[in-house]
């Protein structure tokens, strides 16, 4: 427990700087690209006069210069304010808020789905490197891996939801339902299993791939036949010590995994219509809403270092080894 | 304890339990009652159509927020009643007279009077509105001499036939007691809480999700609305409206949120119908702007040889798949009152076109080439962007060689309408009812870069400009009408920029939904009179 409070007290001043940078680099990117939020507005209301043009200019701060701005950014967010948001013309931490919640519900299915059956079909590919079921979940999962997951959400969406019309097209919620508690619950995960399978299913085939490659790895290692001579039962020799130690990387690539699914869901909620956080970053950069989209950036990246920071005390669970060496660099 | 044997066959039986329950509580959702579900694309960050004359904002806000009139096809001059049984304008052009409809209340059941449409007109069209700046620019006050008489009065002569075609635009009235004490009218939460008078009451909007509209009971037409609700189903995909409507999950999806290549496919699937009609006053034209800066643009021969390399039969039946019509001016044929046909017409003839441009003095080269451009299609519409693909290979053909460069949209605003750092590029503007509101604007000189849809290609014509100006203050409809009518034959000679198509958008709708596409604005209209059967 401690060493999970000294990591964490670490990792939280290091991260510091990390985030820093990171909002600066959000800001400036989006101020670099043509076009600012009232070119979107504009566009978006089908044109006005000449003086509407230069009154939206001053209520949107942009006859500011480029540094004000920026200091009035990071001064209120010192201030833990995210600012408005002139796109939907709401607090942005509502916003963030409001959407969170149903992106972590789908990235959060994802990765169990992904993590759970990725590697326990990769347990079962590894257990007989080179037999019939390891090829088979090997080519499959190779093919799974080389779709792009908005193309197996329309193909999911046009088999399960218009022709077996099993699960709806999109939306997180049937619209306008009242349901609440555990039927609302219900409704949502009906909701979520196919953004969830576009979403997750790639990264389910890489898990796999992942796992039966530690599995093989494993198997040649000298533990793993100093097992089989101990006379071991074959099931016993995969689950405690092969696939036990080809969990590791499994978990590492969890961790980095995080930032892409967050990339990921950007496509999936689009094609899903799920009301998310990804969906939200593609209405702000078409917004050029610099304030929104930095605090979606930086909500990610918090995101990021807290995953990558469970996965390290995981790692340290799993591999006592890697916990001492932190504590002698420490 | 009792133990099930759990074999594959049992789990399947209850996989296909837990589906089908849940699939049966969907179908009981959303068929129960009169609810209508419509596919909406956007979510307007201010939902008032007082404020806001635009599509995105009138899909969802014109069934709360009622105009003074509404564009229909049988009524007189275009226009039926709705909140202003009549209208009239004085001769000099200094007055028009409204007389309004008794007995209609506001949502939150306070009477509608005179009083609120002179507020609106005074306090929100005037001042915010981004078409009312221009209509009542010189609107100087309101007279209210009874509950259910307005008379406007302008600073200058304005011509009724102007505010006659604008009304079903700009014309959304709004509560005066909702408003009134708001330090910022354009700032207002009251702008996302709609309170109107029309057949639907604002019930609630989930973000990213949807907007519900509620019947309003106590509704001035008599037997409406048919409907209990309206859902309007954010699907920001277009290809999830087509799967949508497939499944049944929604009824309706206007806009053209199906695409043009389903529209085919989903026309045979039973229950699903097509309509192309209903947009007869919203018509989107092709329009290819020219930047005049560039020399070999400023060129007349140039201009028309584009004009001619353009096989604008090919661009109606390939890119809107006949979804269209080929353009002859600046005014479209949907507006018979103003539509010219007498005009300069550039028939597609790359011969003809080659010989201008050698004309012009702008041989080709070794390599073919006579000229370099860099052409910009809006990202605003698949449409768009396809006929900037074409254009650039038309232009091929006559040894101009286009390099396309493809911009998100307020990359594109910035790039043309405010750097003008473009050659030629394609726009989807609006014709909107009258020339004056957003067609003069095209081509007329002196407005400042940063306004979207405008002339921003240096285009200026003396004579043009002089005709807009005075068709702006005649009063007199043949005259007015007339001075329009030679806008047109005079845009098409000297071709500032080369109309190519007009079109309106396609609603697929399940059949179940009846009177729909019956007026010329019907997506953007009250839908007092939609019926849904069970």
């Amino acid at each position: 427990m401690n060493r999970a409070f000294r990591l964490l007290r670490r990792r939280a001043i290091s991260s510091i700087p990390v985030l820093l940078i990171v909002v600066v680099g959000a800001f400036l990117l989006l101020e670099v690209a043509p076009g600012d939020a009232v070119d979107a507005y504009l566009l978006s209301i089908g044109g006005g006069d000449p003086a509407m043009v230069q009154a939206l200019r001053e209520s949107y701060g942009r006859d500011q210069s480029l540094s004000s701005r920026l200091w009035l950014y990071l001064s209120s967010l010192a201030r833990l304010d995210l600012g408005w948001s002139v796109t939907f013309g709401r607090p942005i931490l509502d916003l963030i808020l409001e959407r969170l919640p149903n992106t972590l519900w789908l990235m959060g299915s994802a990765v169990a789905l992904a993590f759970t059956l990725g590697s326990a079909l990769g347990i079962v590919a590894g257990a007989r490197p080179g037999s019939a079921r390891d090829r088979l979940l090997s080519t499959g999962s190779l093919a799974l891996y080389a779709v792009p997951s908005f193309w197996l959400g329309l193909v999911l969406i046009l088999i399960f939801a218009v022709q077996l019309r099993w699960f709806p097209t999109s939306g997180i919620a049937t619209i306008a339902s009242g349901k609440q508690g555990i039927a609302r619950a219900v409704d949502v995960a009906h909701h979520l299993v196919l953004p969830v399978c576009s979403l997750g299913f790639i990264y389910l085939a890489l898990f796999l791939r992942m796992m039966r490659a530690g599995m093989a790895e494993a198997w040649r290692q000298d533990y793993a036949l100093a097992a089989r001579a101990k006379g071991l039962a074959r099931r016993r020799i995969v689950l405690r010590h092969v696939a036990r130690n080809a969990l590791l990387p499994l978990v590492t690539m969890l961790g980095l995994q995080a930032a892409s699914m967050l990339g990921g869901s950007v496509v999936v909620e689009s094609v899903f219509a799920v009301p998310g956080f990804g969906r939200l970053a593609q209405e702000a950069v078409a917004g050029r809403d610099a304030p929104l989209l930095t605090g979606i950036i930086l909500v990610s990246a918090v995101i990021v270092i807290v995953i990558n920071l469970v996965v390290d005390i995981a790692y340290g669970i799993l591999d006592p080894r890697v916990g001492a060496s932190e504590e002698r660099a420490a | 304890m009792t133990q099930i044997p759990l074999s594959r066959r049992t789990i399947l039986k209850g996989t296909a339990l837990l589906l089908a329950s849940t699939a049966l509580s969907r179908v009981q959702a959303q068929g129960g009652g009169k609810r209508l579900i419509v596919a909406a694309d956007s979510e307007p960050r201010n939902l008032n159509p007082a404020i806001v004359a635009s599509n995105g904002v009138f899909f969802v806000a014109s069934k709360v927020i009622e105009p003074l009139a509404e564009a229909s096809f049988a009524g007189e001059g275009g226009l039926a009643p709705r909140l202003a049984l009549s209208w009239e304008g004085s001769e000099d052009g200094q007055s028009a007279t409204f007389r309004l409809r008794e007995g209609v209340t506001w949502h939150d059941g306070k009477p509608f009077t005179s009083a609120d449409v002179a507020f609106s007109a005074l306090k929100v069209w005037k001042p915010l509105q981004n078409l009312g700046r221009l209509v009542f620019a010189n609107l100087e006050a309101v007279d209210t001499p009874d509950d259910h008489t307005a008379v406007f009065r302008f600073s200058k002569p304005t011509p009724f036939q102007l505010i006659r075609n604008a009304l079903p635009v700009v014309s959304s009235v709004v509560a005066k007691h909702v408003f009134e004490n708001e330090a910022d009218i354009a700032a207002s939460p009251a702008n996302n809480k709609l309170v109107g008078t029309g057949p639907f009451k604002f019930a609630e909007h989930r973000p990213g999700e949807y907007y519900r509209l509620e019947r309003n009971a106590d509704y001035w037409g008599e037997g409406q609305p048919k409907l209990d609700e309206i859902v309007y189903r954010v699907l920001p995909d277009r290809a999830a409206a087509a799967g949508a409507l497939e499944a049944g999950e929604i009824h309706l999806a206007a806009f053209s949120q199906v695409p043009l290549t389903d529209l085919d496919r989903i026309s045979k699937v039973d229950g699903i119908a097509v309509y192309s009609k209903g947009y007869e006053a919203l018509t989107y034209q092709l329009v290819v702007e020219i930047n005049h800066r560039r020399k070999e643009l400023a060129d007349l021969k140039v201009r028309q040889a584009i004009a001619h390399a353009i096989d604008k039969d090919f661009v109606v039946r390939t890119i809107f798949l006949g979804y269209a019509a080929a353009s002859t001016g600046i005014v479209p044929k949907n507006a018979p009152e103003f539509y010219n046909p007498d005009v300069p017409v550039y028939g597609f003839d790359v011969a003809k076109a080659n010989a201008l441009l050698d004309e012009a003095g702008y041989a080709r080269g070794a390599n073919g080439v006579r000229f370099a451009l860099k052409l910009l299609p809006a990202p605003y519409f698949t449409e768009t962007r396809q006929f900037g693909d074409y254009l650039r290979q038309a232009l091929a053909a006559v040894g101009i060689d286009a390099t396309v460069v493809n911009n998100d949209s307020a990359a594109h605003q910035k790039a043309v309408y405010t750097d003008h750092d473009f050659d030629l590029a394609v726009a989807p503007p609006v014709f909107r009812g009258d020339p004056a509101i957003s067609t003069t604007i095209l081509v007329r000189s002196g407005t400042p870069a940063g306004v979207p849809f405008s002339n921003q290609g240096g285009y200026a014509n003396a004579e043009i400009d002089a005709l807009i100006d005075k068709a702006n203050e005649t009063v007199d409809v043949a005259a007015r009408t007339e001075l329009f009518r030679q806008l047109q034959r005079e845009v098409a000679e000297d071709l500032p920029l080369i109309n190519v198509a007009e079109w309106g958008f396609i609603t697929v709708a399940s059949t179940a939904v009846k009177n729909v596409s019956n007026n010329p604005r019907w997506a953007v209209s009250s839908w007092a009179d939609t019926e849904l059967e069970s």
